[in-house]
């Protein structure tokens, strides 16, 4: 499962020092079980289940920051989001399902939201 | 026929555990012309050495070879040993299969098949190898040192400690570079200043040494011993002979709103200057760009207010054009641009500041008397957070790969002097990694911790910002505890990355030195020659060579000076034979060789020739072969195929292709 999260992420995780930049300017920090720069030690190691197992999955934003500041061009955000594709992939994981949306709906999210949601969160 | 020894290098296990060399000797022996072949377990040992010169004197060698490491480990080794035992040393050919083969190859059957063919390819060259005798030709006995900072002066006085003329060239008004704007040196906190000004003096009064401040080198032409330098002296718009340095035009300027290089910005400089208390020359220079008179034609206060007539607004640069045998450059280093880690604030907040900046800030001769305030409103500080490695050991295109190797040692310092002189002062440093290698270093930044009570935190900060109180907050990392930190400061320093000077990359054009992809100037090699460059009478003195710190920059300033004092005791210098010759019959005079040419070598001349009974006057090359470094670039380009290279003839060069295909 290692070689197939680094291949469709195709990060390296061995160029991280381990310098905190990602975790450090990551917005999502408090809600996350494990950061940025755990993603990335943990992937590294083969420790990949509690990953996928946890809501860290899902805190991510997407906004880019621990990609935009990594010294090393790491890039955490697309291990992130491959760890996530895995979990979705399998079947019946979809995190959104279109029966869930009625009740979850905030009316203030424009469409292109939900859109870009079932795009990130199902298959 | 050649006859021919063929020797084959263990080098230990290092070629021996890839190659099989007995099967290496024993192919070479039936190459043609081969008469004696052998291995042995290291090939420039004293017993090594002994074995090649006994088989020269007992077989009657006119040619060998060695199959070993690469020639620029070991040619010079052979070649020596084979003169010794009477053989032109230019007979020798080395078989490189340990760089090319043995490193390179796993499998033992596939490196001794190639080791075999290098073999081979060289046996084949030899045969065609004629003996070279090298030229001489004499050495000026003066050195120039490009660069005024403790790196030029300390290579500077002990090249003039041994009796020999040294010129320093240093672009700005005053000698000093760096070390000038430092405030305390790392491990022992002595003032940089009282250390560094005593030999500046001493680097002015030296009766051997001559200083060209406010100058660049322009222009270099020759080669090892022989270099001719144009110097451009700028215009100072100062008679230097008649001022005597007494500052009161500096006073009377009005034009006030320069930032000031020295104190890095933080305050202003009129535009008739000097630089710092204790320049050296201590003469002042005319900022044109920020001089009233030569924006307007008015002013002029200067000239009136001097006493001594020393003001010349019509003084023009000069060019001073001086013979050298030896160049060093010692150029230095500058702290990289921060324009593009808007994460830090850098650009928009003054709060916000290098450690180069700091330095003078807590400098008794710095804009604040050394009184630490923060910029934006003069007042105390209560917290403060150092950040590492910024710009360093980073892969993108705004950072530098390596690490600067003085930061972390500068910020325990920087921190430590603030948590002594202000204990009141909160003080956070994040670090990726705490790097002090060297005499009393650790120690110091262990002191630091225990004594000063520093905070050091392992993590990155991620982001500066500023605040509507004026302070600043900072959101960073602590990877040992997994927090995510959100500090209140009021000032925060980064640690910024070093690079070489600027000035650097079209000087190493000009020397035809060689520098590496961060412009770092490249050493000959990168343990046993570390002061010298590739280019032959161009040596490297401090951080111009890579980063480091006051106690090695002025180790390898004495180690330059030892090798420049070692190439001007000499009288004459011997040649490189293996010189680029054109044929005359088959040369055209259609010049692209001298195009092409990296050293100005190749000149032409109308001489008659005899071409097939016809006699006639012809435009030629001639190669001088001083300055001819032998690189080739000529026998590509010629058309005719009239250049060809000595002990790297076309001939020589298709019989080890021939060799190899056979």
């Amino acid at each position: 499962m290692r070689e197939e999260i680094l291949r469709i992420s195709g990060v390296n995780p061995s160029k991280c020092m381990k310098c905190g930049k990602c975790t450090a300017t990551c917005p999502a920090f408090e809600k996350m079980e494990y950061h940025p720069h755990q993603f990335v030690d943990m992937v590294k190691n083969n420790q990949i289940s509690p990953l996928l197992e946890s809501e860290s999955l899902y805190c991510c934003m997407t906004c880019l920051a621990c990609e935009e500041r990594c010294p090393r061009g790491v890039k955490p955000q697309k291990l992130i989001e491959a760890v996530q594709v895995i979990k979705l992939r399998a079947s019946g994981a979809n995190r959104l399902k279109p029966q869930d949306v009625a009740e979850r709906l905030d009316p203030s999210l424009p469409q292109q939201a939900l859109m870009a949601a079932f795009r990130k969160y199902s298959r | 026929m050649q006859k021919i020894g063929v020797f084959v290098c263990w080098c230990g296990s290092n070629i021996a555990a890839t190659v099989d060399v007995s099967q290496v000797a024993a192919a070479a022996k039936e190459e043609p012309g081969v008469v004696f072949a052998s291995d042995y377990a290291y090939m420039c040992s004293e017993a090594g050495q002994l074995m090649i010169q006994n088989a020269i004197r007992e077989k009657g060698l006119t040619g060998i070879v060695i199959c070993s490491c690469s020639p620029r480990m070991h040619e010079a080794t052979f070649r020596k040993a084979a003169q010794a035992a009477g053989l032109n040393p230019y007979m020798v050919e080395i078989a490189n299969i340990r760089e090319q083969c043995s490193w390179i190859h796993k499998n033992k059957e596939e490196g001794t098949k190639k080791a075999i063919l290098l073999a081979k390819a060289a046996i084949a060259k030899v045969h065609l190898n004629e003996p070279l005798t090298a030229g001489e030709t004499p050495v000026t006995k003066r050195a120039l040192v490009i660069g005024g900072g403790i790196a030029g002066i300390q290579t500077a006085l002990d090249i003039a400690d041994a009796g020999f003329e040294v010129d320093i060239v240093e672009k700005s008004p005053t000698i000093g570079g760096k070390m000038a704007q430092l405030d305390k040196t790392f491990p022992t906190l002595d003032c940089s200043a009282c250390i560094l000004t005593p030999k500046m003096v001493d680097a002015a009064a030296h009766e051997k040494i001559r200083l060209f401040t406010y100058s660049e080198v322009e222009k270099v032409k020759g080669f090892v011993g022989n270099f001719t330098v144009d110097i451009r002296k700028k215009a100072r718009s100062i008679l230097e002979e008649k001022c005597t340095g007494c500052g009161v035009c500096t006073t009377k300027c009005p034009s006030r709103k320069t930032g000031n290089e020295f104190n890095e910005g933080l305050d202003n400089r009129t535009a008739i200057y000097i630089p710092f208390a204790q320049a050296i020359p201590n003469i002042p220079t005319i900022d044109r760009e920020a001089c009233i008179h030569f924006k307007t034609g008015k002013c002029g206060l200067c000239q009136k207010t001097c006493g001594v007539g020393a003001i010349d607004f019509d003084q023009q640069d000069e060019i001073i054009t001086r013979n050298y045998g030896a160049i060093v450059a010692a150029t230095g280093f500058q702290t990289i641009s921060l324009e593009r880690f808007d994460e830090f604030q850098y650009s928009k907040s003054p709060d916000v500041i290098t450690s180069l900046e700091l330095e003078r800030l807590m400098n008794a001769a710095g804009p604040t008397k050394g009184e630490l305030v923060k910029p934006s409103n003069r007042e105390h500080p209560k917290d403060m957070v150092f950040i590492q490695c910024v710009g360093s050991r980073g892969e993108s295109c705004r950072e530098k790969s390596y690490c600067s190797k003085i930061c972390c040692m500068y910020t325990a310092k920087h921190a430590m002097m603030i948590r002594d002189k202000y204990p009141d002062i909160n003080v956070h440093v994040f670090y990726i990694d705490v790097r002090t290698p060297g005499k009393n270093f650790d120690e110091f930044y262990r002191r630091a911790v225990e004594d000063y009570g520093v905070d050091y935190r392992k993590g990155m900060v991620g982001k500066v910002m500023e605040q509507k109180d004026g302070r600043l907050l900072v959101q960073a990392s602590d990877l040992l505890n997994g927090q995510q930190l959100l500090l209140q400061t009021d000032m925060v320093v980064l640690a910024t990355a070093i690079e070489p000077d600027k000035s650097a990359r079209n000087l190493a054009t000009m020397l035809t030195a060689s520098m590496d992809t961060n412009d770092f100037f490249t050493e000959a090699h990168p343990k046993l020659r570390p002061v010298e460059s590739p280019t032959a009478g161009v040596f490297l003195s401090g951080t111009c060579q890579g980063p480091k710190d006051i106690p090695e920059t002025v180790a390898q300033a004495g180690a330059a000076a030892a090798k420049v004092i070692g190439l001007l005791c000499r009288d004459k210098l011997l040649n490189n034979p293996q010189v680029a010759q054109a044929k005359e019959r088959l040369c055209s005079g259609c010049s692209n060789c001298s195009k092409v040419c990296p050293y100005g070598a190749i000149d032409y001349e109308e001489r008659e020739v005899l071409d097939h009974g016809v006699r006639e006057t012809r435009r030629l090359a001639m190669v001088n072969e001083a300055v001819c470094q032998g690189c080739g670039a000529c026998t590509v380009a010629c058309p005719s195929g009239a250049m060809d290279l000595k002990g790297f003839t076309v001939k020589q060069i298709m019989a080890e292709v021939d060799a190899i295909c056979r």
